[in-house]
């Protein structure tokens, strides 16, 4: 069994991944503006609607409703979209979705295709197996450029260049495009983009893309972008591929109403995004005259069966959770090993990934002070601290017996009696005569972990037990 | 009304590190006239155990709880993590029990079931106040803590920019990803220093050990000092924190 | 061998043995708000993603888009087959779209001028369904400038409300304000690559 490619193959695992970021200044400060930032912005944005909570609740059982009739509402947008002239396909793993699609480029004829930013494409590792199979994928997202660009992996699941600044896109830019922008204004970098793509566009002949939500009603698909260039993609081509996840459906074309306004104001911190484009197959005379939809599992099937776990599967990929954040904040998407970082990856990753012997799917779930910040924002509700703690019990079962698991059943045994405890209490109080000074400063591993950055008190004359007992026992 | 029978859950953390804290919720709920008893066969509420992934050792030590802690009015903890932990996940790993549904963290206990915001406190200092994630996103105490700050006589009530962002204790986490749980530590440390406070208070001892564990090594001049220990302070009777 | 439909509708299957219920849905958020002047409000917040946004009346309509086009130097407009005559302005060459305009004829246009399906004014947004006076959706995102009439009676004031007059098979396009990404350190900026001008008119 191949392993999934959403996580990278070769990534550290998260605490060892977070200290080189961390130590990483530029990366700090680009991420602690951009998270700052859109957190006051998207703050506003929900605080104008009045009936917020309510539709995080709706949007909530919406999904939860998909999820536990999946197979239902898969099979009625595979007839509606089929009815209106597309091709629905279905794509078991990351390397059959890739083989549906690198089928239907060639099919096309055409060695190039034009990409509106995708983070299922991105899941199962497309350009590359474009790239393997002679046919050019070119990124037309202006971030998703910088990272291609770059020759870099994203960092961020909405704006996957957060982590670099307008002096680094310049540089990148520069060095890659035949056109230069002359200076880092936002502006100028935007028309170099502009420039560089257009002709890109105007005679591309098959686009890929993805989706935000699939209507299974009416086989409506949805995507929600700012530049434009998904516009280009759906609509200018011959050929369009759609790639999208089996969960992103919602029943009816109503329940839309609850999404398109939780997505903007979740994610760009807008009353509206710039565009929003839907579509059903195929319309004569307007747009793609072909139209592919390929269905994709990829270990989502696996988080479904997890009770706990299948939450998860509610995500609709603002990222806000990742902004509010502190531990995304200063360590940065790319420490995460995935297409998905930040708090919904720490879950997602994992489930997709369904193998808790991977130590670095494994470490996931712990890069979490489980603080509740994201839970807080989520406009569909995941209790990821939760399925963090979940995920983290999964984890352990698959370790087995470890130093950390023996030391674990060890302080179990002496809590699970008083006069144990007590006893153990009392060892740690000898503590104190190798410390006067009321502090220690040093410890031996693991505590050592602890002490290179903080003082640990030491331990008092009596415990509390041992003072109520002399005085109140 | 009769007073509360209330059974004092100390915490492993505070029962074996900061037994002042305990203390000094047992002089506080006395003075404010509840009958506090601390039954010995208490050890831990588990949570270190949970948050880590092993779960059936917390499922024992929920259980356990129940048992020690059956037949109070109330059961108080002087931290909004453990409250948390008992209240919501001990019924998830245990099924419902008297003793989950009746524990509650000290400022809760205080505000909503005594229904005091005055406690009848001196505490000349500039103070901070900084909530751990817990009470605030789990319990949900909201306001109490700060309501009853404002009412300790003598007491300069800073606040603390940032106040919601956590510290970076998290468990485990602060030895597990302790770079990362530094960085936020880094941080927390800043937004105290900048309140030009003299001491910083919280509901819960893990994260003072661990924001105090920075300030300390920074020799920063700036001590912390649990919630329980500034509400027990009188003027007639200061309140030390004796190691 | 099984196919991918009957493996991955199998597993789905399998996965949902423990049968979750399906939630009942809370509709209990807004269908309707009291917003206040609706076209007000339109117009604030069109304007506000920095679109221009001019209130006329029916008559005036012909006079103001002669008026923008002028101003704007836009001498080759688009328009979609059904665009009304009267629109058709003198100042401008009129490309209609019949037979259909080339990729190339769009991109040499100066601008297209359409109608919409429906505006919402909660968030400044107007969408096109391909109905009366907008045309197919090439016409008004290739060319860099977009004029588009709404009507009053035209204009909603919050999302539930516009997707209910919307019919979902037809291909829709909700535009709010001109293109624009916030990937450069989270800085909205206009004009990447759909039409960099927006100008609405506003008419009963």
């Amino acid at each position: 069994m191949g392993s999934n490619p959403v996580t990278w193959l070769g990534s550290p695992v998260f605490p060892k991944a977070a200290k080189a970021a961390l130590a990483d200044t530029q990366l700090r400060r680009n991420l602690r503006k951009a998270t700052h930032t859109i957190r006051d912005k998207r703050a506003k944005a929900v605080a104008e609607l009045p009936d917020w909570e309510q539709l995080r609740l709706a949007g909530e059982a919406i999904k939860d409703d998909v999820l536990s009739n999946l197979d239902t509402y898969l099979e009625r947008i595979e007839a509606a979209v089929t009815a209106r002239g597309g091709v629905v396909h279905w794509a078991r793993d990351a390397r059959e979705a890739n083989e549906i699609v690198l089928r239907l480029a060639r099919e096309a004829g055409t060695d190039e295709v034009v990409k509106v930013k995708s983070m299922a494409t991105a899941e199962i590792g497309l350009n590359e197996a474009l790239a393997a199979g002679g046919i050019r994928a070119i990124e037309t997202d202006l971030a998703e450029l910088i990272v291609q660009l770059g020759h870099d992996r994203p960092s961020h699941i909405l704006v996957p260049a957060i982590h670099r600044n307008r002096s680094e896109i310049k540089e990148i830019f520069q060095r890659e495009m035949a056109e230069k922008p002359v200076s880092d204004e936002p502006r100028e970098l935007a028309e170099a983009a502009r420039r560089h793509l257009r002709r890109k566009f105007l005679s591309a002949k098959v686009a890929v893309s993805g989706a935000n939500f699939g209507v299974a009603d009416t086989g409506s698909i949805v995507v929600v972008e700012s530049e434009g260039n998904g516009r280009m993609c759906l609509t200018l081509p011959e050929v369009l591929i759609t790639v999208m996840g089996i969960e992103k459906l919602v029943p009816t074309w109503q329940d839309l109403e609850v999404f398109l306004q939780l997505l903007p104001r979740s994610s760009t911190a807008e009353r509206m995004n710039p565009y929003t484009s839907v579509w059903t197959g195929v319309t004569p005379g307007d747009g793609p005259q072909q139209f592919h939809l390929v269905l994709l599992d990829n270990g989502r099937t696996d988080a479904l069966a997890d009770r706990v776990g299948r939450q998860a599967l509610r995500c609709i990929r603002c990222s806000a959770c990742l902004n509010v954040c502190p531990v995304y904040e200063r360590t940065g998407g790319q420490a995460y090993g995935s297409v998905y970082p930040g708090p919904i990856g720490a879950i997602l990753s994992p489930q997709l990934v369904n193998d808790m012997h991977d130590k670095q799917a494994a470490s996931l779930p712990y890069a979490s002070s489980l603080c509740g910040a994201c839970y807080e924002v989520c406009p569909v509700r995941i209790n990821i601290p939760e399925v963090l703690v979940h995920l983290r019990a999964e984890a352990v079962e698959a370790k087995g017996r470890t130093p950390e698991s023996v030391g674990m059943a060890a302080l179990g045994w002496l809590f699970a009696d008083a006069r144990r405890y007590e006893n153990a209490q009392k060892v740690g109080s000898l503590a104190r005569h190798l410390a006067p000074s009321g502090r220690i400063s040093s410890l031996p591993w693991p505590g050592s972990k602890w002490t290179s950055t903080r003082d640990v008190p030491t331990p008092p004359a009596e415990s509390f037990r041992t003072w109520w007992r002399k005085n109140r026992g | 009304m009769p007073a509360p029978r209330v059974g004092l859950f100390a915490t492993c953390l505070t029962d074996t590190f900061y037994p002042s804290t305990a203390r000094a919720v047992v002089r506080l709920l006395e003075r404010l006239g509840c009958h506090v008893d601390f039954p010995m066969d208490q050890t831990c509420c588990g949570q270190m155990h949970y948050n880590t992934g092993y779960r059936d050792e917390a499922r024992s030590l929920a259980a356990k709880y129940a048992t020690v802690f059956a037949g109070y009015d109330a059961i108080v903890a002087p931290s909004g993590s453990c409250g948390g932990m008992v209240r919501e996940i001990h019924p998830e790993l245990h099924g419902t029990s008297d003793a989950f549904v009746r524990t509650y963290e000290l400022s809760e206990f205080i505000v909503d079931v005594l229904g005091v915001t005055d406690v009848g406190a001196y505490f000349p200092h500039r103070v901070t106040y900084h909530p751990t994630c817990h009470s605030l996103r789990m319990l949900g105490v909201g306001d109490k803590p700060l309501s009853l700050l404002r009412a300790v006589r003598g007491l300069d009530l800073a606040e603390l920019p940032a106040a919601e962002t956590c510290c970076g204790f998290g468990g485990t986490f602060a030895v597990k990803n302790a770079d990362t749980s530094t960085a936020m530590l880094g941080d927390k440390m800043r937004n105290v220093l900048n309140t030009g406070a003299e001491v910083l208070c919280a509901g819960d001892n893990s994260c003072l050990m661990h924001i105090g564990g920075g300030l300390s090594r920074l020799r920063t001049g700036v001590r912390t000092v649990h919630l329980a220990e500034i509400l027990a302070s009188t003027e007639e009777e200061p309140w030390a924190a004796t190691p | 061998m099984a196919d991918a439909r009957s493996v991955v509708l199998g597993r789905i299957r399998r996965a949902l043995a423990d049968r979750p219920a399906a939630p009942e849905i809370p509709r209990s958020y807004d269908v309707t708000r009291p917003l206040g002047d609706l076209v007000e409000l339109a117009a604030e917040r069109i304007a506000d993603y920095r679109a221009e946004v001019h209130r006329v009346t029916a008559e005036d309509v012909p006079a103001k888009i002669a008026e923008l086009l002028a101003a704007r130097g836009a001498a080759r407009m688009v328009g979609p087959v059904d665009l009304p005559s009267n629109w058709q302005v003198d100042v401008a060459e009129w490309m209609i779209d019949s037979p259909s305009l080339t990729i190339d004829q769009l991109d040499a246009a100066d601008g297209v001028l359409t109608g919409c399906a429906v505006a919402i004014a909660e968030t400044g947004t107007i969408v096109l369904d391909g109905g009366e006076a907008q045309g197919r959706r090439a016409l008004t995102l290739v060319p860099d400038y977009h004029l588009c009439v709404v009507r009053v009676d035209q204009i909603v004031g919050i999302v539930p409300e516009a997707l209910a007059r919307l019919a979902p098979t037809r291909p829709l396009t909700f535009i709010s304000g001109p293109s624009a990404t916030s990937d450069i350190e989270l800085d909205r900026v206009e004009g990447v690559h759909g039409p960099r001008t927006l100008h609405v008119l506003i008419t009963d």
